[in-house]
């Protein structure tokens, strides 16, 4: 990768232009009153169309996807994104549509949510999806919303609190806060599975349900779910299922099946669409048969939820099929433990015995720390990782160790991928042993070295504007 | 090893105290800031706010972290140290000199509740 | 069965995995989970597709909707879209990058978010903007839990009926979950009434007033004295806007707006049944630790080189968790990315051009359809742009059938009995002087 400094204002020369526009052949419109006219004009670029380009041409070449190398980041899912649901997702049929135009004038675009819902509940055993959250923490707050309503419908009031695991990704706690819940933390066992004893005493008439994600934020499957979710249910509670972790159970086990009452998906995560740099994504949400009636009223985006990212990740399920739908849990299973046996030896593995579709290393088995100098930390491995061309592991989470790295391989990485990043691991921590300096210093190759996050965050230059 | 002043009073949650007549001087201890490393923005109250002992009144921010400030007295915020909104690293320099609020105190009984300098050093363990 | 194109593994590759690992099978990879939970019988899925068969089958669900041409806006607007665009964010190292969490190999996506946000500042003459929120309607209600968040002890937020009923809908569902209580300010003479919103302002517990830039009658309001009101009784101002107009109308900050919400998607985005779209928000300084979403700072590396990084983190919900008022994390990255190539493209004189064409189309098909006799204009001599309601002598639904017979999707019915028209750039006026043929033989 190679640095390229400009940024598009820089390009911006007075009377150039990157439009083409038709011929105004209307009369002209009276003017606006003068107290409804803005005052100064945007400060907007102007550039021709090539210019344009390869200005972007050009930052996308610092920039790093699932296309360019293997992308082991945990609890993300970074799978590849199949270029067809591309192609599909641009057809003028789906993309001309006005979100208002009502059914008769839609068919093609309702028979796909249709069928994403009968796919969607075949594959998790819930009984019908919304689509209108737009990520899967918008798919959090709409499933809590959910569990609120059902309360409320009953005319339970006295629900306003929800169990999280501390193990938890950081979104539970956030949703049930923006939804007005408050948070009960649940402790994790020594084994990294949630403390059944812990939560008994938990479990009272203020108590709306709980969150969880099974396999956990370690990667771990939670054995006892059973158990737990009776508990819940008896004390009146409903089981929500964070569904980021839902990649190692496609085919195999279903959130339904296992107790759970609601649920959201990341289709950009377990259905291969893009994550685009941080979005667009979809967070539809599942709910058992008794929760049906409490979805229609809540109203969380504007119209129908992601359409295209819902497009997408049906042309995914058309190409799975039930034939290979079960492959999808069990590769990526298989490739997270063969990662994890095979470095076993150079990081330190908190908890034995098998994962799911990731697993949790706590820092280095030998950081090189002697003498005056420091040990090369989590941190370090990663920034180092990007000289040999692999994207980091998801690193300082979850919260339950200090030095987290977290690894997912996912299904669709060969052996000889996994095996050269298994090897540069493994020389990462070769280095450490011998000089830790090289692992703190890096990443040598990328097109910037470390910056100053700290300068960054005490004297924010959030705009163009603000750097002149 | 972490600085600590004798004649001060200390609260679990690692803020000072400081005694000026009937309003407390209110800041967090230098094994305090040097937990949350480099320390990039105080969040503080307003003043004439209401604090109440044992809860939060503010913030402290770095690049990675963010940690609740714990209000070890309770009254009105008289004062609080508007230099910090810029140089947020002061604290970072000198967290004994950098004080985060002046608090008039509404029952200057609980100070009684707070360690002195030696039961502190031992609450960090050094 | 024969491999399947987006798993690599041989036969070899599993049996010599398994070996590693000490398993027999793969199945005994989930040895842990209940016998129970393991899923009996098949799924009721259909059978796997060819990329052909798939390609086949979505293009034809594709030509099951009729092409229309599109003369309603409400929200969603059928604005012209550069070539560019979509080759640009169809580039694999934008489309396939997660969030930009490692700094050194993501800075093509730092640095298109840092240009967004500059541009978003710009056009709504804000302070600070963050790197997107989902869509118009969901920023609508990140506004309405930061205006609680910014002002102490305060409980009420103020909706003005003039904004769009699918903005008012989200931010009902939010506050009712948030806990915030929701108040309206009612519409006179086609304007949000600034009498109305005092008095509501004289009850208290007033936090903040959503109110439309263009309201939902396509109507440009009059904000002058809004933002002193609200000031006044310590609350905020929030300007709900559609981006592309602001080229030529009062920006939230002229109005004296403390945020500034809407939706990017009149910048270029295509229709797609409503998403995905991007919400966007602009702040004022003082309130840039309130503001939700991410946001993208500058700096310099370690050799002094330009960089950009992720800021202000402390403020999000990984840190935050059970503190945090918002929850977001994914955003609408790429399609930040789709408006600032589109506003690379347009500049401040081509987005000018644009609302040129449609208000003077807009007003052409105004006045041709008034010519008809066969509506009433509710609001003479208001100000518009784009979009505009009339009062038809006809049944609405007639109306809309005769067009739709043709081809357009025309004529959107509000909750008044009016109905409402939009013309963008893409509609010539040929298409328009059909629509009121249409309309004068129907």
């Amino acid at each position: 990768m190679k640095y390229y400094d400009k940024l598009v204002f820089e390009l911006s020369q007075k009377g150039r232009v990157g439009y083409s526009l038709p011929v105004n052949r209307f009369p002209a419109a009276p003017e606006l009153p003068n107290e409804l006219k803005r005052e100064v004009s945007p400060d907007l670029p102007e550039i021709s169309e090539p210019d344009v380009v390869r200005h972007y041409t050009n930052l996308s070449q610092m920039n790093f996807g699932v296309d360019t190398g293997f992308y082991p980041l945990g609890s993300c899912t970074m799978k590849y994104n199949p270029k067809v649901n591309e192609e599909v997702a641009a057809l003028p049929g789906f993309t001309g549509l006005h979100p208002l135009m009502h059914a008769g004038l839609t068919k093609g675009a309702l028979k796909v949510y249709q069928e994403m819902d009968k796919a969607l509940a075949a594959i998790t055993g819930m009984a019908a999806f919304t689509f209108d959250p737009c990520a899967g923490a918008h798919g959090e707050l709409t499933g809590l919303m959910v569990m609120r309503q059902y309360h409320m419908n009953r005319g339970d009031l006295a629900r306003t609190k929800v169990i999280v695991p501390d193990s938890a990704h950081g979104t539970n706690p956030a949703s049930a806060a923006v939804c007005g819940l408050e948070i009960v933390e649940v402790k994790s066992l020594e084994n990294g599975r949630v403390d059944v004893e812990a939560l008994k005493p938990l479990l009272d008439g203020t108590i709306a349900g709980m969150m969880m994600t099974n396999p956990n934020t370690l990667g771990l499957f939670e054995t006892q779910i059973k158990e737990i979710t009776e508990l819940v249910h008896a004390a009146g509670g409903l089981m929500y299922y964070d569904g980021a972790n839902m990649n190692p159970l496609m085919g195999v086990v279903r959130p339904g099946d296992m107790g759970f009452d609601i649920m959201h998906l990341n289709l950009h995560k377990t259905f291969s669409t893009p994550h685009g740099g941080g979005g667009p994504g979809s967070g539809p949400v599942g709910v058992a048969a008794h929760l049906v009636d409490c979805l229609p009223d809540l109203r969380v985006s504007g119209f129908h939820g992601n359409f295209g990212v819902i497009l997408r990740a049906y042309a995914y399920i058309l190409m799975l099929g039930k034939q290979n739908l079960k492959k999808v849990g069990q590769y990526s299973v298989l490739s997270a433990n063969y990662i994890k046996e095979c470095l076993k030896d150079a990081y330190k593995l908190p908890i034995e015995g098998v994962c799911k579709h990731e697993f949790v290393f706590d820092g280095l088995i030998n950081d090189g720390a002697h003498d005056e100098v420091h040990g090369a930390t989590t941190l370090d491995v990663a920034k180092r990782l990007l000289d040999f061309g692999f994207h980091a592991p998801t690193i300082y989470f979850p919260l339950l160790f200090h030095q987290a790295l977290m690894i997912e391989p996912t299904e669709t990485e060969s052996k000889e991928t996994i095996d050269a990043f298994i090897d540069v691991m493994h020389k990462i921590a070769a280095e450490a042993a011998e000089d830790p300096r090289i692992l703190q210093d890096a990443p040598h190759g990328a097109p910037i070295k470390r910056p100053d996050e700290t300068a960054a965050a005490r004297n924010p230059i959030l705009k163009f504007k603000d750097a002149r | 090893m972490s600085k600590i002043i004798e004649g001060l009073k200390y609260s679990e949650s690692h803020e000072w105290v400081k005694v000026e007549g009937g309003v407390a001087v209110v800041g967090v201890t230098d094994f305090a800031q040097k937990e949350m490393g480099d320390i990039t923005y105080v969040d503080m109250p307003d003043v004439d706010d209401e604090v109440t002992a044992g809860e939060e009144f503010g913030a402290l921010e770095s690049v990675k972290a963010a940690s609740d400030l714990i209000s070890p007295v309770s009254g009105k915020v008289v004062e609080v140290n508007e230099a910090l909104d810029d140089t947020p690293e002061l604290v970072n320099e000198d967290a004994f000199e950098n004080w985060i609020i002046k608090v008039e105190m509404s029952d200057p009984s609980e100070l009684d509740a707070l360690m002195d300098a030696a039961a502190y050093k031992e609450h960090i363990g050094e | 069965m024969a491999g399947f194109t987006y798993f690599p593994h041989t036969d070899a590759d599993i049996r010599a995995m398994l070996d590693r690992i000490g398993a027999g099978k793969v199945e005994d990879l989930y040895a842990d989970v209940p016998k129970e939970f393991l899923k009996k019988g098949p799924y009721a899925l259909p059978d796997a597709m060819s990329e052909g068969e798939v390609r086949e089958w979505l293009g034809a669900l594709a030509d099951m909707n009729p092409r229309m041409k599109v003369f309603v806006g409400a929200g969603a607007y059928d604005h012209y879209t550069p070539s560019v665009i979509p080759y640009i964010t169809s580039r694999s190292e934008f489309l396939t990058a997660y969030t930009p969490y490692q700094c050194e190999i993501s800075q093509g996506t730092l640095r298109y978010i840092f240009e967004y946000q500059s541009m978003v500042c710009e056009l709504t003459g804000m302070d600070i903007s963050n790197a997107s929120l989902y869509d118009g309607p969901t920023a609508a209600a990140e506004a309405m839990k930061m205006a609680v968040a910014c002002t102490k002890k305060k409980t009420r937020v103020l909706l003005s009926k003039g904004l769009l009923p699918h903005v008012i809908a989200v931010v009902e569902t939010y506050a009712k979950f948030h806990g915030v209580e929701i108040g309206c300010v009612p519409m006179v003479d086609g304007q949000t009434s600034l009498d109305a919103l005092k008095s509501e302002l004289a009850k208290g517990d007033v936090a903040g007033a959503i109110v439309p830039e263009i309201n939902r009658f396509g109507i440009v309001e009059d904000h002058a004295g809004f933002a002193d009101a609200l000031h006044e009784a310590k609350a905020l101002l929030v300007e709900y806007c559609d981006p592309s107009t602001l080229a030529v109308i009062k920006s939230p900050a002229e109005w004296g707006a403390d945020i500034a919400v809407g939706d990017g998607q009149s910048l270029g985005i295509p229709l797609c049944y409503g998403g995905p779209y991007v919400g966007f928000m602009g702040v004022k300084k003082d309130y840039m630790r309130k503001m939700p979403g991410r946001i993208v700072g500058q700096t310099t590396d370690k050799d002094g080189k330009r960089a950009f990084v992720l800021t202000l983190q402390a403020r999000e919900q990984h840190i935050k968790r059970e503190k945090a008022t918002s929850n977001i994390c994914s955003n609408e990255s790429l399609m930040a990315l789709w408006v600032t190539v589109y506003l690379s493209l347009m500049g401040p004189e081509g987005l000018k051009e644009v609302n040129r064409i449609s208000c003077d189309g807009a007003h052409y098909l105004k006045d041709e359809l008034l010519k008809t006799g066969q509506f009433e204009d509710p609001f003479p001599g208001k100000p518009f742009l784009k979009e505009f309601v009339l009062k038809p002598k006809k049944f609405p639904g007639l109306l809309q059938r005769d067009l739709e017979k043709a081809g357009f999707f025309a004529a959107l019915e509000t909750e008044e009995g009016y109905v409402s028209f939009c013309v963008t750039e893409k509609r010539t006026k040929a298409e328009i002087d059909e629509l009121v043929k249409i309309v004068k033989e129907g």
